[in-house]
């Protein structure tokens, strides 16, 4: 690996790409990258980050043309000395890196995120087997990046479409033996444009940074819908 | 909305294979082989509905189909529907949550569990009995 890349950033006023050199080490990651630019060449470059180390699903974006964290990827994981940064796809963009998360963040509320149970007999929280948290664990991880929706191709030309993101969601708490609204959650997503619209190309979990699986919730979550699975 | 402005990436990001594996693929295959096979049941359909013109209409229209390129056409149709058939059962499958794996507390390097090799297999084997059909298709129509 050479000591500086080429990063090329796509800038929304210009609709075009800038190019900064960058010197890097095995270590560095594309988000540092970018904040080198924008700290000692050019503080008018827009991005959007924060906790650096993919937690708080901030720093998404198509870099090399597939949507990745841009903390999450270093240098040294991409092929060549050039590196290529644009703004998530299916996300309306606010400036150069930074996208609108409005359509994300109203499907998720739409499904309704949280438990609902009455109050415990008891001081004791809602008791739950290991095997009963198994079933949905894994989807309790997702961080809402959005990478999911940004390479899902049913995104790409359905504006009405849920979403991978909330329809795992969706599945999550379906899944969650606690929660007492099942019913009231299937049949927001039981529309042309919810969980029927998911053609199961996979593409949402080849990207997921944190090994959510978006395609398999929602595979089983209609499984579930059509009486095929418990 | 325009699709400029939501930044969505349209047909063309739909379409675009390259990106996320053989899965991704098989998407794409599945619906141009979908769309070019309901393009030949619509001909399918007015070609036998020329019985209604009687035995010469019938010939007429069997003459003017009796031509290579037709038979190019018919190759490309054994091919689309021998795939379409193998990979819509996988996805038959899959939509129905069957074969997709079971949650579990995932470690790095996430592999997803729905991508399996069951599904890639599935896959590969869909193009290659695809390829085989043609193959023998062009030897019944060419007679090689
Ligand atoms: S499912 Fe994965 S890719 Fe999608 S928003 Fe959650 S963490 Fe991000
Ligand atoms: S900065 Fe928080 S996920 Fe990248």
């Amino acid at each position: 690996m050479s000591d500086t890349v080429k990063l090329r950033i796509r800038r929304s006023a210009t609709d075009d790409f800038d190019e900064f050199t960058i010197p890097v080490q095995k270590w560095t990651t594309i988000l540092e990258c970018i904040l080198y630019a924008k700290y000692k060449i050019d503080h008018s470059i827009a991005v959007r980050y924060s906790c650096r180390q993919a937690t708080c699903g901030s720093c998404g974006m198509k870099i090399n043309g597939k949507p990745s964290l841009a903390c999450f990827t270093k240098v040294s994981e991409i092929d060549g000395d050039t590196i290529t940064v644009e703004p998530m796809a299916n996300f309306p963009v606010i400036r150069d890196l930074a996208v609108k998360f409005d359509r994300l963040f109203k499907n998720h509320r739409d499904i309704i995120p949280y438990m609902n149970n009455d109050p415990p007999d008891s001081s004791r929280m809602h008791l739950q087997s290991p095997e009963e948290l198994d079933r949905f664990i894994q989807f309790a991880n997702c961080i809402k990046c959005g990478l999911c929706n940004s390479a899902c191709p049913t995104m790409a030309t359905d504006t009405s479409f849920t979403g991978p993101q909330a329809l795992a969601q969706a599945y999550r708490y379906v899944a969650d033996s606690r929660d007492k609204d099942k019913d009231k959650r299937l049949r927001i997503i039981d529309d042309s444009h919810g969980i029927w619209r998911c053609h199961f190309a996979g593409s949402c979990s080849q990207v997921c940074p944190k090994g959510v699986d978006p395609a398999m919730g929602i595979q089983l979550l209609r499984g579930y819908m059509l009486g095929l699975n418990d | 909305m325009d699709s400029k402005k939501n930044n969505r990436e349209g047909i063309g990001g739909m379409a675009n294979p390259g990106r996320y594996g053989i899965e991704r693929v098989a998407y794409w295959l599945m619906r141009l082989s979908g769309l070019g096979l309901l393009v030949y049941f619509i001909a399918h359909i007015y070609e036998t509905s020329s019985i209604l013109r009687g035995e010469v209409g019938w010939n007429e229209l069997m003459a003017m189909t009796d031509t290579p390129e037709f038979h190019i056409v018919l190759i490309i149709v054994i091919g689309m529907c021998v795939f379409h058939t193998v990979n819509g059962i996988r996805v038959m499958l899959g939509h129905g949550g069957i074969g997709v794996g079971r949650p579990t507390r995932p470690d790095y390097p996430y592999e997803p569990a729905s991508q399996n090799m069951r599904h890639k297999i599935t896959i590969y084997s869909a193009i290659v009995l695809a390829a085989v059909a043609m193959i023998y298709g062009s030897t019944v129509l060419f007679g090689v």
